[in-house]
């Protein structure tokens, strides 16, 4: 509970409760957009530039890469364009998000692990696996 | 050329649509015609007699009150129980006759259809609607609000739901319905093998009514978290506000996945695309694993709110706190999050590894831990309190006892290798009724029977709720204890015919359980009726007819259109509870206009215009599809453009409801 | 609720005493940004299913073409930087739009269209390319997973561009009064959060799909 104050300051416009949402808009920055633009561009051409110059030697190092770097602009893109934080609408939206976010990972990780489980099981590769079945 | 140019032109109007689509030559569908299309001539009939239409239209079909939009839900809910429950009376027919060289009265065919309509009917169409209506109707009176966050979106929500019940009503009568049991499992549901409308009934009329669930997920999630009354922090929630929440954020979580998954199996029927065929590197399992992403939080989805109202109604009727309240929070928390971590288990027999099937089984019995909490809670509330056994009370115990016995049997499909033996046996079947009907259905009938009174100011009638409570009760164990035993001796699900005449006995007790839940349902209506003529001396006239305590009963019932003339501050879980002890006296003066949002038509065209692509996408009617969509979206923009969405009740006008509540108050205290 | 603005009376007037009613009008917070978060939300559970089924399905390419045969690097950095730029140019217009300038609000806003339908224009044609020589949505699972995924996206881009058209003539109508400015807000999350899915579309499906 804030400290009692008069709801006659607000009056009966019809638009009065139109005013208070604006505290809960995300205070925009040029700077912070263009902070956010600079990054995005960095983590964006890093990644196409290591994929098109034909990437490491082991292919999984560099998907490792690539995924590492979209996680990192996705986290930039949350901040600077999407002015996440703590505070915004009380703390809900950051709520839902890593509520999202955690549904997203199972749902993403859980279908591959299933899934592959299922076509190493149900669908040997080799006549080497097929011998080994029950 | 004539000729061929007028059936190119009559096949883009009408797609696959034909004279042979209505089912002339089936009997029993033929009737059921008849019988629907005279009754609904004979209601559209009395409608226009008593000159209902404007009155409808403007108080009902385009309301955004939230509590007409939740006894609509409530209506629409109660109505599909109607058909859904004639499905199963059928199936327990057919069981109980077909053995032998009986073959029944049911073909194949015709059986297929009705066990998927009735599961697709009775979990989108009946226990859905009901849900969510009872949870528009109760939350905002519950957390002293005016309405919902988005009102309009309500009323769109409902509608959308209604539009896809329409979808599954009209594949009775024109053309079919599928015959791939209720989750349609491809490649059953792929365009190879199920090439004609039916799977598209499926598709889309999910698909309408889904964007509905979403976005009443989303309202009611918002006027949760935004709108709650001053001083009603996140832990002075009333349980069933707090169960709410919890389902909506499930419904938000899970609908999503339903509708790509559906979307995807779309794209395979129709766009040629190859997720979920058996060549060109498709895999069927990848639905699914997908679908029950979706599905596992789905019947939380339905029993979490069951979980609220049963423990509004314990604490009520037993006079005393909820015992427990805040590990009564968490456990609701932690099994909408365990939800998410155990969709493996409904198909373990697929061919996954052991580590993958004991993960799964392992989360799976850690969710009836919150559960069991839960059980004790209630009863810890019922221990010394002064329990009146009221119609709410007693399904809340039959539910105790059922969903007990229910639970358990869910513990032992847990276990990966007894399911091997009981996957897909009447075993499940048997389970899942268990805790659907024992638990969501009990639940819902307690929650109708303790909010009827708020919602029409008059009680229901008490003989007729009892008679309906143990036809239930006692059809439910004759209708599904046969079905576990059954199960246990390997009888296989969806059959419409057997051989093991040995079988019969138990098929014929199960028919027999389900002769006596339809009593049950006849006494459910009849109670309807009778508490109608009964209404003045069922009245309620102090808006508090079961000494309650949560923030509902402090309004008068039914409530007006505004809830609460003056927004309740609130300092304790109980608010009305402290309310009256403290002896609070409402204000009789001092009103003030309220700011209300206006009624819109927009919710029901959109809808109708809806449930118009949908038939058109199912018939292929390619060129209606066109002019449907762009009409869908000049009527939804052409709604942006309206920014006058809201209007002032007047001062007196307020204050002449109230003073007549003070009138009503004095001459019955 | 400590931001709510009420005044509480107490009902007897005596200190001490619990109030239970709010005098005067209360206003509750509008919800209409917080919902459109959620929605969000939920539409980011189904890009993560179309995500999930190009993770399990996208290297069966049932003796067709691979990503490494059919993706053109080049032009999907073209159309990432379209997107960029389209999602710094709609901060932009938001920037005026708190300064309440409502013409260099919509430049910024017709600027952010064009860039948007730029990047539909080269993916469309990257689309009926692939089509053209025979790696169209039914020759693999890969490619099925491939298409609906990018189409998803760029379906969702068409009605952002859509609803920007409209959101346009409305400023135009009535100016930047709050119903406008909170749609604005409400665009402006839809906008970049199509940003962030095609963060996860060009690593994920583009970059790592061109990998041995």
């Amino acid at each position: 509970m804030s400290a009692p104050t008069d709801v006659a300051l607000h009056g009966h416009d019809g638009h009065g409760h139109e005013d208070h949402h604006d505290e809960d808009t995300p205070h925009a920055s040029f700077k912070g957009y263009m902070t956010g633009f600079v990054l995005a561009v960095i983590l964006t051409a890093i990644p196409f530039a290591v994929v098109m110059t034909g990437g490491f030697a082991k292919p999984g190092m560099t998907a490792l890469l690539v995924l590492g770097f979209a996680a990192v602009q996705i986290v930039v893109h949350m901040i600077y364009f999407l002015h996440m934080n703590t505070k915004s609408q009380g703390g809900w939206n950051m709520l839902a998000l890593i509520f999202t976010i955690v549904l997203v990972v199972i749902a993403l990780s859980g279908s591959i692990w299933v899934m592959y489980h299922l076509n190493h099981n149900m669908m040997p590769a080799s006549a080497h696996d097929m011998s080994n079945l029950p | 050329m004539m000729l061929s140019d007028r059936t190119d032109f009559t096949r883009l109007i009408f797609g696959r649509l034909s004279w042979d689509a209505i089912p002339l030559h089936e009997p029993i569908l033929l009737w059921t015609f008849i019988a629907v299309a005279v009754g609904g001539i004979a209601v559209l009939g009395l409608v226009t007699y008593f000159r209902l239409w404007g009155y409808l239209w403007r108080e009902w079909f385009t309301s955004i009150d939230h509590k007409k939009i939740g006894i609509m839900y409530m209506v629409l809910g109660l109505v599909m129980l109607l058909r859904g429950f004639s499905d199963a009376i059928m199936m327990r027919l057919q069981q109980a006759i077909s053995f032998g060289h009986n073959l029944g009265y049911l073909p194949p065919h015709h059986y297929d259809q009705i066990f998927t309509a009735h599961g697709v009917i009775m979990i989108f169409f009946v226990a859905m609607p009901l849900v969510t209506g009872l949870m528009n109707f109760v939350v905002p009176l519950q957390i002293g609000a005016r309405d919902v966050a988005f009102p309009f979106l309500n009323n769109f929500s409902f509608w959308m739901t209604t539009s896809g019940a329409v979808l599954v009503m009209m594949s009775l009568f024109v053309g079919e319905f599928a015959r791939t049991g209720w989750l349609a499992y491809p490649p059953l549901s792929g365009i190879a093998q199920s090439p004609d409308v039916g799977v598209d009934y499926y598709i889309w009329s999910l698909q309408i009514a889904g964007i509905g669930t979403l976005l009443s997920g989303v309202n009611l999630l918002v006027t949760i978290v935004k709108m709650r009354a001053p001083g009603m922090n996140m832990m002075k929630m009333p349980i069933f506000t707090w169960t709410s929440l919890c389902t909506n954020v499930l419904i938000v979580a899970a609908f999503p996945v339903l509708t790509a998954v559906l979307a995807l199996l779309a794209l395979d029927r129709y766009a040629g695309t190859n997720f979920f065929t058996n060549d060109f590197g498709g895999n069927a399992m990848m639905y699914v694993n997908l679908i029950w992403i979706w599905g596992h939080p789905e019947v939380y989805i339905l029993i979490v709110p069951a979980f609220g109202v049963f423990s509004e109604v314990v604490s009520t009727f037993a006079g005393k706190r909820l015992f427990g309240y805040t590990s009564m929070v968490y456990a609701t928390v932690v099994i909408t999050v365990l939800s998410y971590l155990v969709w493996l288990h409904h198909f373990f027999t697929m061919g996954a590894g052991a580590s993958v099937n004991s993960f799964f089984g392992i989360t799976t019995m850690i969710i009836s831990i919150p559960t069991g909490a839960k059980i004790f809670n209630w009863l810890f509330t019922m221990y010394r309190g002064r329990i009146r056994f009221e119609v709410p009370m007693l399904w809340t115990v039959g539910f105790m006892v059922t969903f007990v016995i229910g639970g358990m049997t869910g513990v032992m499909l847990a276990v990966p290798p007894a399911d091997f033996s009981l996957h897909n046996s009447l075993f499940l079947i048997a389970h899942f009724h268990n805790v659907i009907i024992g638990g969501v259905l009990f639940g819902l009938f307690a929650g109708i029977n303790y909010w009827f009174p708020k919602a029409f100011g008059f009680k229901l009638d008490p003989f007729w709720g009892k008679c309906s409570f143990w036809l239930w009760l006692i059809g439910f164990y004759f209708a599904f204890m046969p079905l576990y035993v059954l199960g246990l001796m390997g009888v296989t699900r969806r059959l419409s015919h057997f051989e093991d005449s040995s079988l019969q006995i138990w098929f014929q007790l199960a028919a027999f359980g389900a002769l006596l839940i339809a009593l049950g349902i006849a006494s459910t209506l009849i109670q309807f009726v009778v508490s109608f003529r009964r209404r003045e001396a069922l009245r309620d006239h102090d808006g508090d007819p079961w000494n309650g305590r949560t923030l509902e009963w402090s309004t008068s019932s039914p409530p007006p259109a505004y809830n609460f003339a003056f927004t309740p501050m609130v300092h304790e879980t109980d608010a009305w509870w402290q309310m009256k002890r403290l002896g609070y006296q409402r204000p009789t003066e001092g009103f003030g206009p309220i700011h209300m949002p206006k009624n819109t038509g927009a919710g029901i065209i959109l809808a109708g215009i809806s449930t118009v692509i949908g038939f058109s996408m199912i018939w292929h009617m390619w060129l209606v599809v066109i002019l449907a969509f762009v009409a869908l979206m000049a009527v939804a923009v052409g709604h942006t453009f309206n920014y006058h969405r809201d209007y002032y009740i007047p001062a007196d006008e307020v204050s002449r409801v109230e003073a007549f509540r003070t009138e009503q108050l004095a001459s019955h205290v | 609720m400590s931001d709510t603005t009420l005044a509480i009376t107490d009902t007897q007037g005596s200190p001490g005493k619990l109030s239970f009613h709010v005098t005067g009008e209360h206003h509750p917070q509008n919800g209409t940004l917080l919902g459109f978060w959620i929605y969000l939300m939920s539409d980011c559970l189904i890009f993560a299913c179309l995500f999930a089924c190009y993770g399990v399905l996208g290297r069966n390419y049932a003796g067709g073409p691979s990503g490494k045969d059919l993706f053109e690097l080049p032009i999907v950095a073209l159309n990432t930087s379209l997107l960029l730029l389209s999602s710094i140019t709609y901060g932009f217009a938001m920037l005026e739009m708190q300064r309440q300038r409502q013409r260099a609000t919509q430049a910024w806003l017709a600027l952010t269209g064009l860039l948007g339908a730029g990047f539909l224009f080269f993916e469309l044609q990257e689309f009926a390319h692939l089509i053209h020589i025979g790696a169209g949505p039914g020759r693999s699972a890969f490619l099925s997973s491939f298409f609906t995924l990018v189409g998803t996206h760029g379906l969702h881009v068409t009605f952002g561009i859509v609803w920007l058209i409209v959101l346009m003539i409305q400023v135009g109508q009535r100016g930047l009064v709050p119903e406008n400015r909170r749609r604005l807000m409400c665009l402006s999350m839809f906008w970049h959060f199509l940003d962030v899915v095609w963060v996860g579309v060009f690593s994920f499906v583009y970059l790592m799909g061109v990998l041995p």
